[in-house]
Order: structure tokens, then sequence, then C-alpha cells
């Protein structure tokens, strides 16, 4: 019975190939710019770290007070030097990590050639562990760098491959910033997208899909007074000058992160939070009262809006257009229908039940909704490769074609043409056999 | 033209109808809401710097060694710099420059009384005092951006510190916001502890950042040197020299920095573009198919319309009255579709409210749609010969 059905099908829209054509592209283009858009907003607000999201936290601190405070009373986004390291000494969850971010000058050991800018973060040895850092070689820098400011560098495999032919470069010294460093260890093909570790990094579309070059220990970093001349971010009155200034003010720019895996460690580090803030306040620096927040890094991308406005935008775009090209199928497939009342008589006076009417006008439209899907399919395979033109590029390097999202496509506009076929098939089969076959 | 017969021959097509009015007003009511958007990101883009962006390039350097005296080295550097042939002049610049990103911005107020209100009430809020963006650079870096001075002089050679600045020159803007009514120049402006003597007033140029539209040109110039491991050369040649500089000099033109800053506003606008297109071309064909279906289901009753006495031209405007008459209900419908979803996006995006007159807007271009996809359906319709009337089918 499929099979006939079927055949009848077919029959019907070959007998007016300008409305299935003009069906199937609505179709198709309808799906493919709500799966372009789609596959763009899964990219961009994905979970960095899946396995891990859940138990990371980014702690902040209101040092700044009421006066300097931002119009939604949210405190500072980064720490400053002195809150960072008394964090990191409390030593309250179970690994704890301060970090920002940095460009220095690569001065490479063969003088004839050129140095080049790199860029990368200052970090302690517990963010690897904390952020599930892989290594094709060697590892972290171990506590003792991390105490007393060893000079050691981790190396993206990109940079390790460009400096010495990703052969043996464990042990090897990097020029950095002016400052000589060992190779301890060569990150894998570790990237999560978007950069969310450090603030100033996130909403940089150009730090979206590199993998950073370098990571080097934080004390290492201080001691070297490494910074970049415009990651922190002072009160307006700051009038301080140079980097001892600096490590005293309350100007922030570090990020720090802490891994607490149980509800009961987020509760106990909230309050330590606010009794560190509290004890701040006993000693006369914060006059006001706590005001300090404990983002899980999912909420923290929320709101720092790490997904820009214009994808998101772009998708509920989309969506009015499926909604509108639904409208323009349902229409036309009513029309279709209803056309071939005659049809639809004959078939129930021999017998035909509703059902069978049903069954029929819903495969049809099936039918026009797989050549739709196919349609949508390559559609979006297109999109999807030509989006550097549109997006950013390395915003469009991010999306990518999977099974998952080929399915789905073929699945939305399926699911929609029978939607879409409902009404109109409801009406084919309440056609009254004894009307049709009366009249002409 | 009459409407009735219109009318109720729609009522025997309730529901044809009535997807074509949805139709209309999803379209209606997306484009509305997408036409200020464009418009929006479209003069945001094409806003002017107040620098002459046609003549400037970007060199940067950053540096290796912390502690090397950096101003004998932006002296070799300048000079370096100046001896490629075409480059007029050249100038280190401080981190603040329009279209830079970022922010540079120092609190200033206009007197002594103001400074004494902010630092009681630990605010500026509510005050007189300004959080303007400071420009900086070498001596003659007014002239390599092409400010233009229009009341008092450009910095004294002597002027230019690495430290603390006596002097400023301010924007109008600036000027105006500072101090209302009179003019700003001789007058003493106080920055925490340090008092700084206006002697210039130079035409708007814009922040680092935009924000609102009344915070744009809050810059003040200060003849201070940038002193940071890495500077910023900003250079000054003929537009059409700027190519073959930039390959002396390995950098960019202040046009890629203008391009770069607003990439993800032309996005938008491409994005927003196309996709109100291709929701108008949708539209047009939903009613150009659903015109056709109409047309050839009543081509028996177009014959009797044609040989009881109707001209083609009468049967041509029947259809575009219908047409009319759908649309309009759409743009009805649209207007008020268009007003919920403006105010469900308030709610997630900073948009403003819905300056009313993209209405008539989007209800003409609406119309004009309407009428071209129904033309070719019409005119078949028009060119039904009476004789149908006399054939049984």
């Amino acid at each position: 019975m499929f099979r006939y059905y079927l055949g009848l099908g077919l029959h019907s829209l070959r007998r007016n190939p300008a409305l299935t054509v003009l069906m199937v592209v609505l179709i198709g283009a309808g799906v493919a710019s709500s799966m372009i858009t789609f596959a763009a907003l899964r990219a961009l607000t994905a979970d960095p770290l899946p396995q891990k999201s859940a138990q990371l936290f980014g702690p902040q601190i209101d040092n700044w007070g009421p006066a300097n405070r931002s119009e939604d009373g949210e405190p500072p986004r980064a720490l400053s030097y002195n809150d960072a390291l008394a964090l990191l000494n409390a030593h309250k969850a179970l690994r704890q990590t301060a970090i920002y971010q940095m460009t220095l000058s690569l001065v490479p050991s063969d003088a004839k050639r050129a140095p080049f800018t790199v860029k990368g973060y200052a970090a302690t040895e517990a963010m690897f562990a904390m952020f599930d850092v892989t290594f094709i070689d060697g590892g972290g820098w171990g506590a003792e760098d991390d105490a007393k400011g060893g000079s050691s560098v981790v190396l993206s495999r990109r940079l390790s491959q460009k400096l010495f032919g990703g052969v043996n470069s464990l042990g090897r010294s990097v020029s950095l910033g002016g400052h000589d460093y060992r190779v301890a260890g060569v990150m894998g093909d570790w990237n999560p997208q978007p950069r969310f570790y450090a603030e100033g990094s996130i909403n940089i579309v150009s730090d979206v899909g590199d993998p950073p070059d370098f990571f080097v220990p934080f004390v290492t970093a201080v001691n070297f007074q490494l910074n970049d001349s415009w990651g922190e971010s002072c009160v307006s009155d700051y009038k301080g000058v140079g980097w001892n200034d600096l490590l005293r003010s309350e100007c922030v720019w570090i990020s720090f992160w802490v891994q607490l895996p149980t509800l009961a460690d987020v509760q106990q580090y909230k309050f330590f939070l606010d009794g560190y803030a509290a004890e701040q306040g006993r000693i006369g620096r914060f006059q006001w009262a706590p005001n300090n927040r404990l983002r899980s890094l999912l909420q923290w991308l929320d709101y720092v809006h790490a997904v820009p406005e214009e994808t998101r935008i772009s998708f509920l775009l989309a969506i009015g257009l499926q909604l509108v090209c639904l409208v323009n199928t349902v229409g036309l497939l009513l029309a279709k229908f209803m056309r071939r009342r005659g049809e639809i008589g004959v078939r129930r006076a021999l017998g035909a039940s509703r059902r069978a009417i049903y069954v029929q006008f819903l495969i049809e439209a099936g039918m026009v909704g797989v050549a739709g899907g196919l349609l949508g399919l390559l559609l979006t395979a297109l999109g999807v490769f030509g989006m550097g033109s549109f997006f950013d590029a390395r915003v469009a390097r991010l999306v990518h074609i999977d099974v998952s999202l080929l399915g789905l496509t073929l699945l939305t506009s399926i699911v929609a043409t029978v939607i879409a076929a409902l009404y109109p098939t409801w009406r084919a089969a309440q056609v009254q056999p004894a009307w049709q076959l009366k009249s002409n | 033209m009459q409407l009735r017969p219109i009318l109720s021959s729609l009522r025997h097509h309730k529901l044809t109808a009535f997807l074509l009015i949805l139709q209309t007003a999803f379209t209606c009511a997306i484009v509305i809401n997408a036409l200020p958007m464009i418009a929006y990101r479209i003069e945001r883009t094409s806003t002017p710097s107040g620098v002459d962006e046609d003549c400037l390039s970007l060199a940067y350097v950053s540096g290796i060694q912390k502690n090397v005296n950096q101003q004998a080295q932006h002296a070799t550097d300048l000079d370096a710099l100046r001896r490629i042939p075409g480059v007029e002049s050249v100038a280190v610049i401080g981190s603040g420059m329009p279209f830079k990103g970022g922010e540079n911005s120092y609190g200033i107020c206009p007197s002594a009384s103001a400074m004494q209100e902010a630092m009681s009430a630990q605010s500026f809020d509510k005050t007189d005092c300004q959080h303007p963006d400071v420009y900086n650079g070498s001596p003659g870096f007014l002239q390599v951006m092409g400010l233009h001075l229009v009341q008092g002089s450009d910095f004294a050679e002597g002027d230019y510190s690495t430290g603390d600045v006596p002097t400023a020159i301010l924007t109008r803007s600036l000027a105006a916001k500072l101090y209302p009514g009179e003019s700003a120049l001789g007058k003493t402006m106080f920055q925490g502890k340090t008092q700084i003597r206006v002697i210039g007033i130079i035409d708007d140029v814009l922040r680092p950042m935009l924000r609102d539209a009344g915070q744009d040109h809050l810059v003040m110039l200060w003849p201070q040197l940038p002193d940071d491991t890495g500077s910023t050369y900003l250079l000054r040649s003929a537009p059409g020299d700027r190519e073959r500089i930039l390959n002396e000099a390995y950098q960019r033109t202040f046009a890629a920095v203008r391009h770069k800053y607003f990439q993800r506003d032309v996005t938008m606008i491409s994005l927003l573009i196309a996709s109100g297109l291709g929701l108008l071309f949708v539209t047009a064909l939903g009613i150009t198919g659903l015109a056709n279906f109409w047309v050839q289901q009543r081509r028996r009753t177009i014959g009797i319309r044609r040989a009881i006495g109707a001209t083609r031209g009468n049967i041509l405007r029947y259809f575009q009255a219908e047409n009319f008459l759908i649309v309009s209900f759409g743009i009805v419908l649209g207007i008020l579709l268009a007003f919920a979803l403006n105010l469900t996006l308030m709610n997630f995006y900073e948009l403003p409210r819905l300056p009313l007159y993209y209405l008539p807007m989007g209800a003409v271009m609406l119309w004009l749609l309407g009428q071209l996809a129904v033309l070719g359906p019409a005119l078949r319709a028009a060119a039904v010969p009476p004789v149908v009337a006399t054939r049984s089918v």
C-alpha cells in the first residue's frame, strides 16, 4: 500500500511541477537558514569544558565599593593582585588558580629569524589539572616553580613546532619578553572555546580559534613584571606609577578560578569569601558590606555575554523566516489538496477509508519534506562552508558540520512539512464523496 | 471598485486568506523590527572619527626588553620612519585613539568646589565633573592626527614630559560640558590634586570606543610622552602612498583599524538585510503561488463575468484590490506583532523602543510587494477569454 501511495504522490507532484518546486524550495531555504544559524549558535554556546564546567567557579570580590560600582551593582570582573594572592594562599578550594593574559616578544635563538609576538597567560600549576590541559610532551612546571617563581614555560604544540620543529623541545630554552625560560611541557590540542579563563580574552573575537601560545608561572610573571599595558582597570582617581604601585593598588586585572566538587564546597567557599571581605572591612580596606559573587563557569559565560549578540539575533531571524516558509507551505498544500476534491471523492466512493486518505496525503507531504530536506542539506553545507565571508572568519572556524546537524536538518524539514500538511490533510479527509460525485 | 464582492468571495476561502494574512503579518513584524536595527548600525559604522583617516597608518613596535630608555628609542624610530619617502609626519601616540577600543579615561572637574563635591560623594555622578578619554603623544601629534585647533594654541615643545601635565586641549563637546555657557580657554581644571590649564579647543574627535551619542566626543589631549614598553607610531602620508609605506613599515592603515572595529556591525547589517530580503522574497512567492491557484480555480467565474460585460481592466483590478485588502489586514496584524516583538526583544537586548515612522515604511514595502507579486496572476486572470463561460468543465 505504501508503494502505491508513493506512486500516487509522485504522480500528483509531477502534475504541477512549479508548485512542487516552490514548496521544496521554501522548505529547503527555511530549514537551511535556521540550521546554519543554529550551527553557529551551537558552536558558540557550547560548554567549553563539559566534563568539568559544573565544578569550576569564578569568585568576584567588590574592592571598589559603591562609588565605583557599575550601574547593576556588580563587583569588578577580575581581582586585584592583593585579593588574588590572598585567595591563592588561603587554599580553601580543592584547586585554585590565578590567571592573566599577556602578549610578549619571542626572540628565536637562531639570530637570523625575526622576533615575533606571542599571546599567552600567567597561571599557577593547578590550572593544568583544573582545566584538563592535555600534554603531548612533559607536563606542568611543578610546585617548586610555582612557589619560587622558576623560569619554566609550557608551549602550545604550534609554537613548539615553530621553534623546534616539534622534536625534543623539553628542557630547551626560550627567550620570552627578555627572559629565558625552560620548556617544561608541550600542550596537546587543548583549546576550550570560548577562552573563558581570563578576563579580557573572552569578548575579543581574535582570541576565538587559536589555542594560547604559552603558559608561564604566575609568580615568575609577577617577578618579571610581565603585563599587557591595557590589561588592568583601575578606579578613576588611580594615580599610581609603575609595577609596585600596581601590585599595591585596587586595580583589577587577574582572573581567578576555583574547583569546588560538591554543593557543600560551594557554600563553604561563599562563606569564606564573605568572611574575607568582612575581614578587609575590619582592617579598614573596604568601607562597605561584602558584595561578592561566585559564578559557575556557565553562569559566568552568560554574565559576560560570551555569545555575540548577532549570533542570537540571526538565529531568531532564521526561526522567523522558517515560520513564514511554513505558513506558506500550509497555504500551498491546502490549495493543492483541495483541488483534488473530485479525486478524493472517487477514492472514498470506491471504498477508501478516511484513514487511507490521511495516509495518502501525509505520504505525499512527506515526500515534499524529504526533497526539501535534501535541498536544505545542500544549502546548509554551502552556508557553513561559506560562513567565513559572513561571520568573522575565526568564529566561522568553530562552526562545523557533523552527522547530528545533518540528521537534524533532514528531521526538521520532514517534521515541519508533515505538521504543515496536517490541516490540509484533515480538510481533504473531510471531503464528502456524495457531493463530489454529484456535481459535474 | 466595490469591496463587497471581494469580501464575500474571500469568505469562501477563509483559511487560505487567513494564511496569507498571517504570513504578511509575520513578514511585516520582522521587517519593521529589522529596519531600525539596520539603520542604527549603518549610522554607527559611518560615524566620522574626527581624524584624517585617509592619510593615516599605524606601526606597532613591541619592546623586547624592559628598562631601556624609551625616549631615546622613540627618537631613533621616529627618525627612521620619517626617512621613508612619502611620509609627511610621524608621532608616537599613547594608548588612546579612535576605534582602538578600550578606555583610557580620567576623572576631571571644572572647579575646586566640584572636585570637593565629587570627593565627598565618592562619585562623579550628579556633579559637574566628567570622565573624558585622554589622547597623548609626542610633539606634533595633533598635526599628525589632523585635529583642527579652533581656539587657543597647540602645546609648546617644552610642555611635553612623561609625568603629570600642566596643560591640556579639550574637544568642543568636552569644553561645553565642563564650562557650559562660557569659554573654557584659560580655565583651570582639577584632576585629583593636580591642576591642569586649558590652552586650546579642537573640533570633536571620537573616543576609542563608541558609547551614547552625548558621550562620544569627550576627549582631552595631554602633552604627555608615551613611555610604555611597546610603542604605536602614527604615520601621515598622501592616501596613495600608504600601501607602499606600509610595506616598508610593516603595518596597517587607519581604514583597516576602522574596519576591524566595526566588523561585527557589518556582519550584522548583512545578516539583517539578507534575512529581510529572504523573508520578502518568500512572502512574494507565497502570494504569487496562492493567487495563481485562485485564478485557476475561478477561471469559469471570470469567464462569466467577462461574458456579461466586465472588461479586462475590471478583472485585473479585482485581483489587485483583493490582494490590497489581504495585505492590509496583514499589515494591521503585523504592526501589532511588531510591537509585541519589539517589547520582547527589549527585555533581552539593549534595544530602543520602535520609532513610529518605521511603521508606514514597512506598510508601504509590503503593499508594493503584494501588488508586484499578484501582478502576474492578475494579468493571467484578465487574459481569460469570455468563451470559457460557455464551456462545461
